[in-house]
């Protein structure tokens, strides 16, 4: 309707929500969750040759308040269970998961009584990265397909923040 | 339910706790999530202050039932569970169980000159990268983030290492009962010998960085002290025994898969503190270095794979076109092997320390029990021996020093 | 040594080159501790704790599970093993803890995986499986517990488990 050009120089439009992506997208904080094996190999992802910084995520926090990605690498035994259950309450929203390795997304080659069968059981999940372990340059693939889940995210959709004091602790 | 008005000072909750009984200690519980403890251990501390009066390691948030697993699966079908045992040192736990394995079978005597060299070849590789990780991880512990960054990047070469021989890079599984998955890929001598004099370099730099660096020595020299006397009650194995100036190594006591014709010294430490462990460590990844470089140079020629019908797959050409060799094949994949009635245990010198399996058979195809020896559990034990009256900090300091991997410890 | 515990000593045997020793529950502190203490053997150093449940072959022997302890003498550079056997009724043997430190958490994993109960022990407790898990997993008669997977699951479709794992 050419108001277009009537925005002076040096205004670009946008969307909130392409705005409030952009930033959760490009800020990530993983929280250093290392279990089993994969944790060696996340390790190896955020060190020097495959260097996560390039994408914004070298900050690993080691408090899950401070986080907003839970990538849980290697199995979950019954008995870390409620331990991880309770990590995923006490991070703050929004925040997202991602299961990384066979282990961790179906229980992998260890069926039995100690091993919870896919931890999608305990936390939702985002995005399953198969291997055992993965490659670091699979878990990026994972991290950079989760990104392009967030850019498509609406901010209608997400659930409302909890209220103080609802936490799990 | 944490609001701001349940915030109180820390020594009021002591005091709380200590419940008027003139005691003046709190507890304090440091993980299983926390960045220090390597994995998920979770350790009780009971304070006085900043002291340590005692610590009480809690284990079991990473165990996973491998020995019961195993019990339920044929023979081969355990080398890849074996691999996820200790993580940072694969190729060590394959070894471990083949021969294990192999000893009861009593087909030692078969297995080729070949396979032994080049098993003992990359386990020694194996032990350079669980040193290294255990370097980075140790460094970052106490404050030192480049050794990590450093550490990680020559580690990256010898997992290359390990996807030139057997296609995956931390999990490589290249250990078959009776020989190897494959012989090694051509060009692979060129790629050892350039990694061997790379990293000759490079453990100078990690020295330059820590082994005369004041803040790395004040948090290490004199931290958790363990004499040779009390290492041995307390059962410790690997690096951390010989921290404490205890000669005693499985490769050079026990020696199996040819250890016994390479040329190289057990280095010893002389006070037992943390400092002494990690001399000890570092002169250890050259002493590998130098067992890499006999064995690559002496590497004999020969199969690798031993001649033990119905044991051992037979070579791939014969399984195509002779009908004896493909029926061993089908047999062994699809029923396994029977093993003979009987209990052995085959010890091997891991990163760690001494890893060894005790197989109980009863002479069907599939194990009576499979029971690891774990040098991390027994290491972790010791800790709350090793950490009392020191500080929080040097807790830290200790758990790095022992060098436990949480897979191990819980299995 | 043989002589002065010829009562002790059940039987003795060499597999595969290894020496092993059957002997009576009861009197295994005081073997180990004259094994570690006398000047020419110095068995100092108990490298592992580990039991075996023998119910697929209880008919030939009466007593079900066995103990292993492995000792080693490092001036020697010679390992042996101490056997005892335990049968499923009289369960207690007596704890090493008091010798040797290290007793302490194998002879814990020991009575977690397998239940075989040390007679003295200062903290017998669960120590590697969770804390809900009833039962001693390492036994025969505990099953694995195999889930076997569905691609959904819903009302009609439960997850199952069964007590043996199909496919080995």
């Amino acid at each position: 309707m050419g108001l277009e050009e009537k925005i002076p120089d040096g205004i670009a439009l946008t969307t909130v929500d392409a705005m409030v992506n952009w930033a959760r997208k490009r800020s990530m904080w993983p929280l250093g969750f290392g279990l089993a094996c994969c944790a060696i190999e996340m390790m190896s992802t955020f060190a020097s040759r495959f260097d996560m910084s390039r994408f914004g995520m070298e900050v690993f926090r080691a408090s899950p308040r401070q986080a907003d990605l839970m990538i849980v690498a290697g199995r979950v035994s019954n008995k870390m269970a409620p331990v991880l259950r309770r990590l995923y309450d006490q991070m703050p929203n929004p925040k997202w998961v991602i299961s990384m390795g066979a282990c961790a997304s179906c229980g992998g080659i260890f069926n039995n009584y100690a091993i919870v069968q896919g931890v999608d059981r305990v936390v939702p999940v985002d995005i399953y990265v198969p291997g055992c372990p993965p490659r670091p340059e699979q878990l990026i693939e994972g991290i950079l397909k989760l990104h392009k889940q967030i850019e498509s995210e609406s901010l209608k959709d997400k659930p409302a923040p909890r209220k103080t004091g609802e936490a799990a602790n | 339910m944490n609001t701001t008005s349940n915030i109180r000072p820390l020594y009021e909750i002591a005091q709380e706790q200590a419940g008027g009984s003139g005691k003046r200690t709190m507890t304090l519980s440091m993980g299983p999530q926390h960045p220090s403890t390597h994995g998920v251990l979770r350790l009780e501390l009971e304070l006085d202050g900043e002291t340590v009066v005692k610590c009480t390691p809690e284990i079991g948030y990473l165990h996973t039932g491998i020995e019961k697993e195993m019990e339920t699966k044929l023979y081969y079908k355990s080398i890849p569970m074996t691999d996820r045992i200790d993580y940072m040192s694969p190729m060590s736990n394959n070894l471990g169980f083949c021969l294990s394995v192999e000893k009861l079978l009593d087909i030692e005597d078969a297995i080729p000159d070949r396979v032994k060299w080049i098993r003992v070849l990359m386990t020694e590789l194996t032990r350079i990268n669980s040193h290294l990780v255990w370097l980075g991880t140790h460094a970052l512990d106490l404050g030192a983030m480049s050794v990590f960054l450093y550490a990680f990047r020559e580690r990256e070469l010898v997992l290359d290492m390990y996807e030139m021989v057997s296609g995956q890079r931390m999990m490589a599984t290249y250990f078959r009962i009776g020989g190897l998955m494959d012989d090694v890929p051509k060009g692979f001598d060129k790629t050892v010998r350039k990694f061997i004099r790379t990293l000759h370099d490079r453990i100078k730099e990690y020295e330059d960085l820590l082994t005369n660096n004041r803040i790395f020595q004040m948090r290490t020299i004199d931290i958790a002290k363990v004499s040779a006397q009390d290492a041995i009650k307390l059962g410790l194995s690997g690096p951390s025994l010989r921290g404490s100036g205890i000669d005693y190594d499985v490769r050079k006591a026990f020696p199996y898969s040819d250890y016994d014709k390479f040329d190289f010294e057990i280095p010893v430490g002389q006070n037992g503190d943390v400092y002494s462990r990690y001399q000890v460590r570092i002169e250890e990844m050259r002493q590998s270095l130098h067992i890499v470089a006999q064995a690559i140079d002496g590497l004999p020629e020969g199969p690798f794979r031993a001649h033990v019908p119905g044991v051992v797959l037979p070579p791939k050409q014969d399984v195509l076109t002779k009908m004896e060799a493909m029926i061993y094949h089908f047999k062994i994949i699809t029923d396994g092997f029977k093993v003979p009635e009987g209990s052995v245990y085959v010890p091997i010198e891991s990163g760690k320390g001494e890893m060894g399996y005790f197989i109980d058979s009863d002479g069907s195809n599939i194990p009576n029990r499979v029971r690891v020896r774990p040098p991390s559990f027994v290491n972790l034990s010791a800790l709350g021996e090793m950490v009392k009256g020191h500080l929080v900090a040097d807790v830290v300091a200790t758990i790095g020093s022992i060098d436990i991997v949480l897979g191990e410890v819980d299995r | 040594m043989r002589g002065r515990f010829s009562a002790e000593i059940v039987s003795e045997y060499v597999h595969r080159g290894q020496l092993s020793f059957y002997v009576h529950p009861d009197s295994i502190v005081k073997i180990l501790t004259a094994l570690r203490d006398e000047k020419s053997l110095r068995f100092d150093y108990l490298a592992d704790i580990c039991s075996v449940d023998h119910l697929r072959k209880k008919a030939k022997t009466n007593e079900r599970y066995e103990v292993v302890y492995n000792i080693v003498s490092i001036p020697n550079s010679f390992r042996m093993f101490v056997r005892i056997r335990v049968s499923a009724e009289a369960q207690k043997i007596p704890t090493l803890c008091n010798e040797w430190p290290c007793a302490n958490w194998l002879e814990r994993e020991v009575w977690d995986m397998m239940g075989i109960e040390f007679k003295g022990h200062p903290n017998l407790t669960k120590i590697v499986t969770a804390d809900d898990l009833e039962g001693h997993p390492l036994r025969k008669d505990f099953g694995i517990k195999y889930e076997i997977q569905h691609f959904t699951h819903t009302k009609d479709d439960p997850i199952e488990v069964v007590p043996d794992n199909p496919f080995h």
